[in-house]
């Protein structure tokens, strides 16, 4: 009932107990329709080459473990149609610029280590009410799209600017920042901001757009980031007119 | 090789575990997590439709109570649920739900800004608080992120594989760093069990890959008892081939399920309104009757029926079914605004698990449990959707506050030396292990365990089907056991993790399959075709399971009764 298909699979291998360097194996895999690169990945593994070494578990585009780079794009292999791939030839290689712990599973020290640095959590300074902290349908639909976020490291890894540079904080953490800031029930401000208005934060951005490409969940976190810059100009501004008028305030007094 | 010990260690990072973990960290006691995987990843993340606390925010639930949500969970239970633990998850939850609001859950809101709230399945009431159509997503982001805040020290990605007991109380455990390729030991005077469930024992499950019940096999191997496991809920909608997950919140929203001829067929099962809202066993045997009297579809990956919202407003779908509208169109190419889903059942739920007391203490010193992989029991025959979130929270964050106050009076010494053994003498049952034949065979036997439990311990039981998979289970354990890892080296060697997961799931399997076969009645999702009836009399009873490797020694524990007695279940 089924049709099978055929495709030709060249995946990145590189094992740090036994190989001096990385290579690719070539794999031929039976594919079904419907079927996404992970299921083929689980395939081979089972049938061909159990030492192939990755990440997975939810397989439905929640867990955000399988994040790796398809044919030259960084995206889930769960979610990831093979029929949407032009042509039988797959190559499957490890999310971009991330240190390889064996073939394509990376460390991912560096993603979250960048996601502390906003002081990713609801910060209140408030009383908790005895019940919820009431927040709006509108204010909700502000963050709605934020929390999303998987956190599967595909748009980080996507950037060009994160490549050359793992101390910028990267689209994922700015998202993070943005959607507490985004939050009506948070009283962080300065405290989210810290990392976002230094040195690679927000301004480090280029704008080149590939997270917003890349991301699985749809997010735009080239948004996220315009929006943020948007806060900092508006705080730099408030700052500055507060300042004059406390100075005119001063001069109008003596 | 030097062995690290803390207080307490919670196995798992899912919402249980977290719970627990942000409990411990909130009492100054030293703790860390252990999880196989970043704690993100953890299953609890793909919970999509809600969590149940009677806070009365929707119009139509302005009546509702702890009281009426304790009854519907115990007649949901088909009145296995221990009447006291209940009682506990419905006040209890209360505080938690809000909690996680204040911790910044971003739940969907009502017009006037309160936490929204859906029907689901078997409740009297709209009580599922919801955040959009991935509750478990939302919740499980928020409590990392307070995780964080709180300092959790977490282990990642290190696959616990043996519980290191000295005279009969905790010591610790040996682990897998999967990153390192080494193993560890950790010490640790107390540990709360929180590995989740073990839907990967069937072919067709909602479950991710990770569940597969290694963290309720650890302790049981070591002789902490199993409780009901037996019971395994099949959830009525998932999607044929993948078996991915389709919240019951679609039919909360108002979903219809319907036959190949366009019937909604559930109206001539339950009198009740809607009828597409029965609890989950009810609507799960009605679709396979439906299918095995030939009213269903059948597709390129086996019989289905439909699960109907294209009469549903857009805005619904798209602000409350968003991710069900993104499964669809990923996983079935269908846009549920113009198609029906598509829609099977599926395995999705252990009720069963480690056997706990309200508090998540086990009969053995210092090991505690909860979540999924923890039977309390609050579940009993059948779990209402929306309550496991809540369970989670409720009794992780109990399991946590015993675990503390459990080292805080038993001044247990640290046994790095003893730990330290167990790791070596791990470490020669790994090279043993390299000197026998895996590779395939694994797969294999993987794939054979998994039609057994499909074929003959799912939906519909019989004596015959259960004894027959009994003897094939006892068979396949002694290959399951004989079996070698053909890669031979530890890190992120996939073949030795599911070289294990294998070891637990064949175990949890034989466990739940001679409870099955021994229960002659038919109680919420335990249905068996040749005593179809409830039998009180004799099966007002917990199933205790303690491990032997020649199969369960098998006893029995009274059901706690307290303001519910027992009565005929009718929806």
């Amino acid at each position: 009932m089924v049709e099978k298909g055929k495709m030709h699979f060249r995946i990145f291998r590189f094992d740090p107990d036994n190989d001096k360097s990385y290579h690719y194996d070539e794999y031929d895999v039976e594919t079904l329709p419907g079927e996404v690169v992970l299921s083929a990945l689980l395939d081979i593994q089972k049938k061909v080459d159990p030492t192939l070494s990755f990440r997975y578990s939810c397989r439905m585009a929640v867990c955000g473990s399988c994040g790796m780079v398809i044919n030259g794009q960084q995206r889930l292999a769960c979610k990831t149609q093979l029929s949407s791939l032009n042509g039988p030839e797959v190559v499957v290689e490890p999310l971009s610029s991330m240190p390889v712990v064996k073939d394509l599973v990376v460390d991912m020290g560096k993603f979250f280590a960048n996601m502390k640095k906003i002081q990713p959590y609801l910060i209140r300074y408030s009383a908790d009410p005895g019940k919820e902290v009431l927040q709006s349908p509108d204010e909700w639909r502000r963050i709605d799209r934020l929390v999303d976020c998987i956190s599967c490291g595909v748009c980080t890894t996507a950037c060009p600017v994160f490549w050359t540079n793992h101390s910028y904080l990267g689209p994922a953490a700015l998202v993070k920042a943005y959607r507490f800031l985004s939050d009506s029930r948070d009283e962080g401000y300065n405290e989210h901001m810290e990392h976002v208005a230094l040195d690679n934060g927000a301004l480090t951005c280029k704008d080149a757009y590939q997270c917003t490409v890349s991301c699985p969940k749809s997010i735009n976190p080239q948004e996220a980031i315009e929006g943020l810059r948007a806060m900092m100009l508006r705080k730099r501004t408030w700052e500055k007119i507060h300042h004059q008028t406390a100075e005119q305030a001063i001069t109008t007094t003596s | 090789m030097h062995a690290v010990h803390h207080d307490v260690i919670v196995i798992g990072g899912g919402l249980a575990g977290l719970r627990a973990a942000v409990e411990l960290a909130d009492s100054g006691i030293d703790s860390a997590v252990v999880s196989r995987v970043h704690p993100l990843r953890s299953h609890s993340v793909a919970a999509e439709g809600g969590i149940n606390a009677a806070l009365g925010n929707a119009e139509e639930s302005a009546s509702d109570s702890p009281e009426i949500h304790a009854y519907d969970t115990v007649k949901g239970s088909d009145y296995l649920a221990d009447q006291d633990a209940v009682e506990i998850l419905v006040t209890e939850g209360i505080d938690r739900v809000y909690e996680m609001e204040h911790w910044g859950t971003p739940f969907s809101r009502t017009d006037d800004g309160r936490i929204a709230q859906r029907a689901f399945g078997g409740g009297t009431y709209h009580r599922t608080c919801y955040s959009a159509d991935k509750t478990g997503h939302a919740l499980l982001t928020t409590l990392y992120e307070r995780s964080i805040k709180e300092g959790v020290v977490v282990y990642e990605e290190h696959l616990v594989v043996r519980l290191v007991l000295k005279n009969g109380r905790t010591a610790g455990v040996v682990a897998l760093d999967l990153l390192k390729g080494k193993l560890v030991g950790i010490g640790a005077r107390a540990i709360v069990f929180a590995g989740g469930g073990f839907g990967r024992t069937y072919r067709h499950t909602t479950n991710a890959h990770i569940n597969t019940g290694l963290g309720t096999a650890v302790p049981y191997w070591a002789g902490v008892p199993l409780k009901d496991m037996e019971f395994v809920q099949f959830h009525p909608t998932s999607l044929p081939g993948t078996s991915i997950l389709i919240t019951e919140g679609v039919r909360g929203e108002g979903g219809i399920l319907r036959n190949a001829s366009g019937e909604r067929f559930m109206s001539r099962y339950v009198k009740m309104q809607p009828p597409d809202l029965a609890p989950r066993d009810i609507v799960t045997r009605s679709m396979m009757t439906e299918i095995e009297e030939g009213r269903g579809f059948t597709g390129p990956w086996g019989p289905y029926l439909n699960l109907d919202v294209t009469h549903l407003p857009k805005r619904i779908i798209e602000e409350r079914l968003g991710g069900i509208r993104e499964l669809s169109q990923s996983f079935a190419d269908i846009d549920p605004e113009r198609k029906p889903i598509p829609v099977i059942p599926a395995q999705h739920y252990s009720m069963g698990g480690i056997s706990t007391d309200n508090n998540g203490a086990t009969p053995v010193p210092g090991v505690f449990a909860a979540g999924e992989s923890a039977c309390v029991s609050v579940h009993g025959a059948n779990r209402l959707g929306g309550n496991s979130l809540l369970e989670t929270l409720v009794f992780g964050r109990r399991a946590g506050i015993s675990a503390a106050s459990y080292v805080k009076k038993n001044d247990i010494p640290f046994d790095d030396t003893l730990v330290e053994q167990e790791v070596s003498a791990f470490g020669d049952y790994v090279q043993d292990l390299f000197s026998r034949e895996g590779g395939k065979r694994i797969f294999d036997l993987e794939s054979e365990l998994q039609a057994i439990m499909e074929e003959d311990v799912g939906i519909f039981r019989s004596r015959d089907g259960l004894s027959n998979a009994l003897e094939r289970l006892k068979d396949l354990r002694k290959r399951v056991w004989n079996t070698g890892v053909s890669v031979h080296t530890l890190r992120y060697n996939l073949e030795f993790v599911r070289a294990m997961d294998l070891r637990a799931m064949t175990d949890l399997a034989i466990a739940g399959t001679s409870g099955a076969l021994l229960r002659n009645e038919s109680r919420g999702a335990h249905f068996r075709r040749d005593f179809r009836e409830r039998n009180d009399e004799e099966w007002m009873k917990h199933t205790v399971s303690t491990f032997t490797p020649e199969g369960p020694l098998i006893s029995y524990d009274p059901v706690r009764v307290t303001k519910f007695e027992p009565t005929r279940r009718v929806y």
